[in-house]
């Protein structure tokens, strides 16, 4: 497959868009935006039963589609494009993931299908309010008492943990630090002493929530103590599948750019005949070619576990944060006055763009990241 | 019509080099001797020194000589674009004259197109062609011109008509550059290189059967020079085959020579590509890699670089699976320059004062100098980035070309260069 999709790939990547075309315009994204729940659960059965994407990358044996990385990007590619309203990132990509490597057999086999088959919706509970997304950020305690557990403390950013069935939390044992003591947890979503708040968000298409533990028994998703690993293994996929997303975006704001430079006219002739457009819009391409590259190629090394896959996984996500917040800025340029208004669509992708350039940590921090395992 | 194989053809061209190959012959005899049997350019026409071969075949045939640790044909510098305008429009006068001395590599060659007046503005060309009796007087100036210091002949782009439009005025012609109307002056740059020339032009004489195409067609076979331009732009990867490479005699010796000189002009365009591939081993041993701000702009400098090489690799793997060209194809030169600028700012992060210092007081004798003076022409040279920005924004995005007022109504009237 290398540094192209296959026509298979291509005809997912068709059946994903008309599913996106008829089901996420942007007067469904503007519904359900104001929404609490910010999604459509017939819309989501839909989804889950004609192109079973919430399990596209879970193994058969556990009622998924089987399919890999380069799958679960190309969907989600197609749903940045249409800003599609659902918790799928939150659960299909973090919290299915953080399962599948951190749980053990008996756990993959007790979540894993009705994830897959969309019926339960999970949330992963991370990052806290210092909006760290790793294992040194981790601060909430799990208290062993009698061989239970029990969670103290608040987690935040989470994405749809508001609404979701169950939420997966990454806590430490008492007296770890750092990489050590990091265990994944499970929680249901109406959990005793368990309190879920939705934050108030610039993006209104991804609704996070602020999760307030109060000694909630929470029960061990695989190994107690030695979930560091997991965990990374889980935000380095999280970091390809989101620069992916964000892609699907840009191009789609390129596009629109494009298309309203060649209508809108002023001074007698196309706005996009002005050649400090036409470079612009040149400029605009090439970083978007570059940025889309570099995600596919992620999402490629990735399925390949390849040497280069951490380090390449960082510099997609950092790339794509700048390409897109840079597409964004451009498009409500080139839009003039209008591209500043709610009622254009511009602002909404503009809020995904910014949102994202931070979740699971901005751009410099990824740069860090990729120059720490570039060439391991 | 029949299929030929690509193993009848390698097996015939091998058997071809077992009873010709003379390593004891000189350069241009081994040459001659390729020509004449059409493996040296096997796409050519079988009257013209080739075997009219589809150009699948032809990098078969060229990987047997290869192999084999013989020489192919004569194609540093500009001679293969000079065949390839001469094959397509000369006569066969002019064929018979020169075909076989390009080929043998006898003949060194060089264009003739740009001006100091005209850069992107390749057909604004202002060297005239003046018939006088059975010769063309030629006045003018060409500058960026490789090669024309050791130049037989040049590929010359010049104006004969000033009454009709601009792009209709222009005729091509053979240049004969040893003669006293043609004066060449190496071009010092920036960088304290002299890669190119300036070549005079003062009542320089073409004899009239050295007009190439038709009187006033001069820009079509202009064109066809372009477009073999951009197609060999990788030419110089093939020029030895790597069996010859650590081969001994005075034919191997002859063929280094000659591309050392075909080389020479370009030996600081790693520089100005930015040396992307040293930067990291420089900051770790500068230490500077310990430095927040030189990390990120090292990672910077690295993701764009890395996602060139990538789309590069994906424009390339659309073109093998037969699929239509896409964007990715036509951003390479832009990208490149933006990656060579990145990398100039990151080398000077990392050099710091030493930023200032050149040859053996600078950094790495004078190669981390070489950069920073070196790097503003890759945004210029062979397309600036204006004119890709253009040529992106037109041709791949579909927006509207520029508003021309050049283009109609005779050149002599168009505007030059305001001097107040």
């Amino acid at each position: 497959m290398k540094h192209s999709f296959t026509d298979e790939h291509e005809q997912f990547r068709e059946f994903v868009r008309k599913f996106m075309g008829a089901n996420s315009d942007t007067t469904e994204v503007r519904r359900l935006m104001e929404t609490d729940i910010g999604y459509d659960t017939d819309v989501w059965n839909n989804l889950s039963e004609s192109l079973g994407l919430p399990g596209v990358h879970i193994p058969e044996e556990y009622g998924g589609q089987g399919f890999g990385p380069v799958e679960l990007c190309i969907a989600l590619e197609e749903m940045g494009r249409s800003l599609y309203c659902a918790p799928y990132f939150g659960s299909s990509v973090l919290a299915t993931t953080a399962i599948l490597n951190a749980g053990s057999t008996h756990d993959k086999e007790k979540l894993l299908p009705d994830l897959a088959a969309g019926k339960r919706i999970a949330a992963l509970a991370l990052a806290e309010s210092r909006g760290q997304w790793d294992a040194a950020g981790i601060e909430m305690i799990a208290t062993k008492t009698n061989g239970a557990y029990t969670l103290n403390g608040e987690k935040s950013f989470v994405l749809d943990g508001h609404s979701a069935d169950f939420i997966v939390v990454v806590a430490r044992q008492a007296d770890s630090s750092g990489e050590d003591g990091i265990t994944f947890f499970t929680v249901e979503g109406d959990a005793q002493g368990l309190d879920r708040r939705l934050l108030n968000t610039i993006d209104e298409t991804r609704k996070l929530s602020v999760l307030r533990f109060n000694n909630v028994e929470a029960t061990p998703l695989g190994t107690v103590g030695s979930g560091a690993q997991a965990l990374q293994k889980t935000l380095v996929l999280s970091y390809v599948a989101l620069a992916n997303e964000m892609m699907g975006g840009a191009q789609k704001l390129l596009e629109s750019a494009l298309e309203y430079a060649q209508m809108r006219v002023q001074f007698g002739r196309a706005i996009g005949s002005f050649q400090s457009m036409k470079h612009k819009l040149a400029d605009l391409l090439l970083d978007v070619e570059l940025a889309k590259t570099t995600a596919y190629y992620a999402a490629e090394s990735a399925e390949e576990c390849a040497k280069d896959m951490t380090a390449v996984a960082s510099m997609a996500k950092a790339y794509a944060s700048d390409t897109y917040m840079k597409v964004a800025i451009a498009c409500i340029q080139i839009h003039g006055g209008i591209g500043f208004t709610w009622e254009n669509d511009t602002h909404l992708y503009f809020k995904r763009a910014k949102s994202s350039e931070v979740f699971l940590g901005g751009p410099a921090l990824h740069r860090e990241q990729l120059l720490q395992n570039w060439d391991k | 019509m029949t299929d030929i194989s690509e193993e009848s053809i390698r097996s015939e061209v091998k058997g071809w080099l077992e009873e010709n190959w003379d390593a004891d012959l000189s350069l241009v005899e081994w040459r001659n001797k390729l020509a004449e049997s059409g493996w040296g350019n096997p796409t050519w026409p079988k009257d013209w020194f080739g075997r009219a071969l589809p150009s699948k075949l032809a990098s078969a045939v060229q990987d047997e000589i290869s192999q084999f640790g013989a020489i192919g044909t004569a194609d540093s510098g500009v001679r293969m674009l000079a065949a390839a305008t001469l094959l397509e429009h000369a006569t066969n006068f002019q064929k018979n004259k020169f075909i076989r001395g390009i080929v043998t590599g006898k003949d060194t060659w060089c264009q003739l197109f740009s001006e100091p007046g005209s850069g992107s503005d390749l057909a604004g060309v202002t060297t005239r062609a003046d018939l006088k009796g059975d010769n063309w007087i030629i006045n003018g100036q060409k500058v960026w011109t490789t090669s024309a210091h050791h130049a037989q002949y040049g590929l010359l782009l010049a104006r004969t008509d000033w009454d009709v439009p601009k792009h209709q005025g222009m005729s091509f012609f053979v240049l004969d550059l040893l003669q006293p109307g043609v004066e060449v002056h190496p071009l010092r740059q920036m960088n304290g290189h002299a890669s190119f020339n300036e070549v005079f032009l003062a009542d320089a004489i073409i004899p009239k059967d050295m007009l190439v195409g038709k009187l006033g067609g001069g820009w079509q076979v202009a064109m066809t020079t372009l477009s073999h331009e951009r197609r060999l732009a990788d030419g110089m990867r093939g020029i030895w085959g790597s069996a010859a490479k650590k081969a001994k005699g005075r034919i191997f010796e002859e063929l280094a020579a000659e591309v050392k000189v075909a080389l020479e002009p370009y030996k600081w365009y790693p520089q100005r590509a930015g040396r992307v591939d040293i930067m990291i081993k420089r900051a770790e041993e500068t230490g500077a890699i310990n430095d927040q701000v030189v990390r990120q702009e090292v990672a910077k400098a690295l993701t764009i670089h890395q996602a060139s090489q990538w789309t590069a690799l994906r424009a390339r793997q659309a073109q093998k699976l037969g699929r239509p060209p896409g964007p990715e194809g036509s951003l390479g030169k832009l990208a490149a320059s933006n990656v060579a600028r990145a990398a100039a700012q990151v080398h000077t992060l990392i050099s710091g004062a030493d930023s200032m210092l050149k040859g053996e007081d600078g950094p790495m004798n004078g190669i981390i100098a070489e950069i920073l003076l070196s790097v503003p022409a890759g945004s210029i040279a062979g397309g600036t980035d204006e004119i890709q920005r253009n040529i992106i924004s037109e041709r791949v995005l579909g927006l509207p070309k520029e508003p021309r007022t050049d283009t109609t109504g005779p050149f002599k009237d168009v505007p030059r260069n305001i001097v107040s």
